[in-house]
């Protein structure tokens, strides 16, 4: 972390200089972590149409929440990953399972995810205020340790993105025909919606259960407007995701606005630029 | 536009370079789909799969590429190679004989930001396509492309291509590696005459080069004497098998397609 701080002491902003605003600089590391991660799996998430099922999997973080909170634990956080696989693991078994529409299948584990969240939250008439911090996020109450554990996270993504990226855009474009050339697409939607599920948990708290799906939708659907080839449609993902968060916090940061929802508006503008960009 | 009749090899497999369906049958959830489908097929030879829909064509296919489970053997007997048994996801003498597939419709919409590059480096390298593409992946596409004419196709969006070519780009994908196979489902629909031709002329030249068994499904019966060495008729169960004029002449054929048409129903 040190080599973190004086790196930001050459910057001319108030809160970069050394000794101080410590909270400041852990969320603008954390955002430099979180919103790669997210410009990733954007790109995939918004290719095999899965949109509503990462908004699904926020409700089911929520819920693990509630649930790791009911037990008592300290870190409801991990509770809240463990349901969440346990969900996309639960999900991906139905959906090959049954004849019904995927998105019907999303709706009926959303809802039943959501419910089941509030209800045990509000058990024995408990009060459910205590969890509006997650439907809102606070990127500035990030710690170190966290941060370390998001950079490992990024870091298997990026791993897991240069073993099987291949196998898993051809599994969402033509699941037979990927078949036919020997890839197992239905390990290849589990682990990648597993890793959807890791990453939405342990960012909501930072980020926000009401506006996270909107950083795993935004930042591909604008680079489908102008990218032309896989390599630019990661690139613009990519950058677009990094640079909305660092505006993002710095607008939270001077004008007081949550940091999530700063973001997501940097990236609809973003989506709006390139929407009139966008190739014919 | 038919050059090689493997007319000596008809009577049976013996030796020869061959695949051999020997009572295939498919139950998909109390549905009885291909009920003991028999047949033989020479490589070099290019055979057409007819019938009406539901007749469960692409279940023979799904069989064939061991996407479904089924009772009966499937055999594939390499040219002087031992035979290679599959019977229900086993292999038995061998390693599963390569089958290219070219499927019916893959969904591409028109903004996906595929490249064809991106697409078959994608199918057949290790190199993970959202990074730049190196030219050595470059070339070896231009060069599978060039198979089917479509080395100009290679910058292209795969979702901004006509029917025809993406069907081009689809069979020099399921050319690499070259199989022992290539089955191609309804390749037919959605190309225009030229298209058609150019599909079918390349279809002739790909099994007099390699001597690989085609096998395709096509509702276009008019143009299947100038291209099939044999037709099989399906409908559940194979109603009748041989030449193209045998089978359009049959009694089967013009049950299974034209009294359906005077009550009304399709085609």
């Amino acid at each position: 972390m040190e080599l973190w701080y004086s790196l930001l002491s050459i910057l001319p902003f108030d809160w970069a200089q050394p000794g101080q605003m410590y909270f400041m600089k852990h969320a603008l590391l954390a955002v430099l972590v979180i919103t790669p991660l997210f410009g990733i799996l954007s790109t995939m998430v918004v290719h095999s149409r899965m949109s509503f099922f990462s908004d699904a999997l926020g409700h089911s973080a929520f819920t693990g929440m509630a649930i790791g909170a009911l037990c008592g634990f300290n870190q409801p956080t991990w509770a809240a990953v463990s349901f969440a696989i346990v969900f996309a693991l639960l999900f991906n078994l139905v959906r090959r399972r049954t004849a019904l529409a995927s998105d019907t299948v999303i709706g009926v584990f959303s809802s039943t995810a959501v419910a089941l969240g509030i209800f045990l939250s509000t058990l024995n008439g408990r009060s459910f205020t205590k969890f509006n911090s997650l439907l809102i996020g606070d990127v500035l109450s990030v710690d170190p340790a966290m941060i370390g554990v998001l950079a490992l996270i990024l870091l298997m993504v990026v791993i897991l993105w240069a073993v099987s990226f291949n196998q898993l855009m051809l599994s969402a474009v033509h699941p037979a025909l990927a078949d036919s050339r020997g890839i197992k697409v239905f390990w290849q939607e589990t682990i990648f919606s597993v890793a959807i599920a890791v990453v939405v948990t342990l960012s909501m708290t930072w980020v926000g259960l009401l506006v996270i799906n909107s950083l795993l939708v935004l930042p591909a659907a604008a680079a489908r407007n102008i990218a032309r080839s896989m390599w630019q449609y990661h690139l613009i993902s990519l950058v677009g995701a990094v640079a909305a968060g660092i505006a993002g916090l710095m607008t939270s940061y001077y004008m007081g606005p949550s940091a999530g929802a700063s973001i997501t508006l940097y990236l609809a503008v973003w989506f709006a630029l390139t929407f009139l960009l966008r190739k014919k | 536009m038919r050059k090689i009749k493997h007319g000596k090899l008809a009577a049976g497999c013996a030796d020869a370079c061959c695949l051999k369906l020997d009572g295939l049958s498919v139950n998909l959830e109390g549905d009885q789909i291909l009920e003991d489908v028999s047949f033989h097929l020479h490589c070099g030879e290019i055979a057409a799969l007819i019938g009406p829909n539901g007749a469960g064509k692409s279940t023979l296919f799904r069989s064939i590429l061991g996407q479904t489970s089924y009772k009966g053997t499937i055999t594939f007997s390499p040219a002087g190679g031992p035979a290679i048994r599959l019977a229900d996801g086993a292999v038995v003498g061998g390693s599963r004989p390569l089958v290219g597939y070219v499927p019916q419709s893959p969904s591409f919409d028109r903004g996906d930001p595929v490249s064809v590059l991106d697409f078959f480096t994608a199918a057949t390298a290790k190199w993970p396509v959202w990074l730049p593409v190196p030219q050595k992946y470059r070339e070896r596409a231009a060069a599978s492309l060039r198979r089917v004419h479509g080395e100009d196709l290679l910058d292209r969006a795969m979702g901004a291509l006509s029917g025809g070519q993406l069907q081009r780009v689809l069979l020099a994908l399921a050319l690499e590696p070259v199989p022992h196979i290539l089955i191609l489902d309804e390749p037919l629909s959605g190309v225009d005459i030229e298209g058609e031709h150019q599909l079918l002329e390349m279809l002739d030249e790909l099994r007099t080069q390699y001597d690989l068994s085609i096998f395709l499904s096509t509702h276009d019966f008019a143009t299947l004497g100038s291209f099939a060495d044999k037709v099989i008729l399906l409908n559940r169960r194979v109603l009748k098998a041989g030449t193209p004029d045998e089978v359009l002449a049959s009694p089967e054929f013009y049950e299974t397609f034209h009294l359906r048409m005077g009550r009304g129903g399709e085609r």
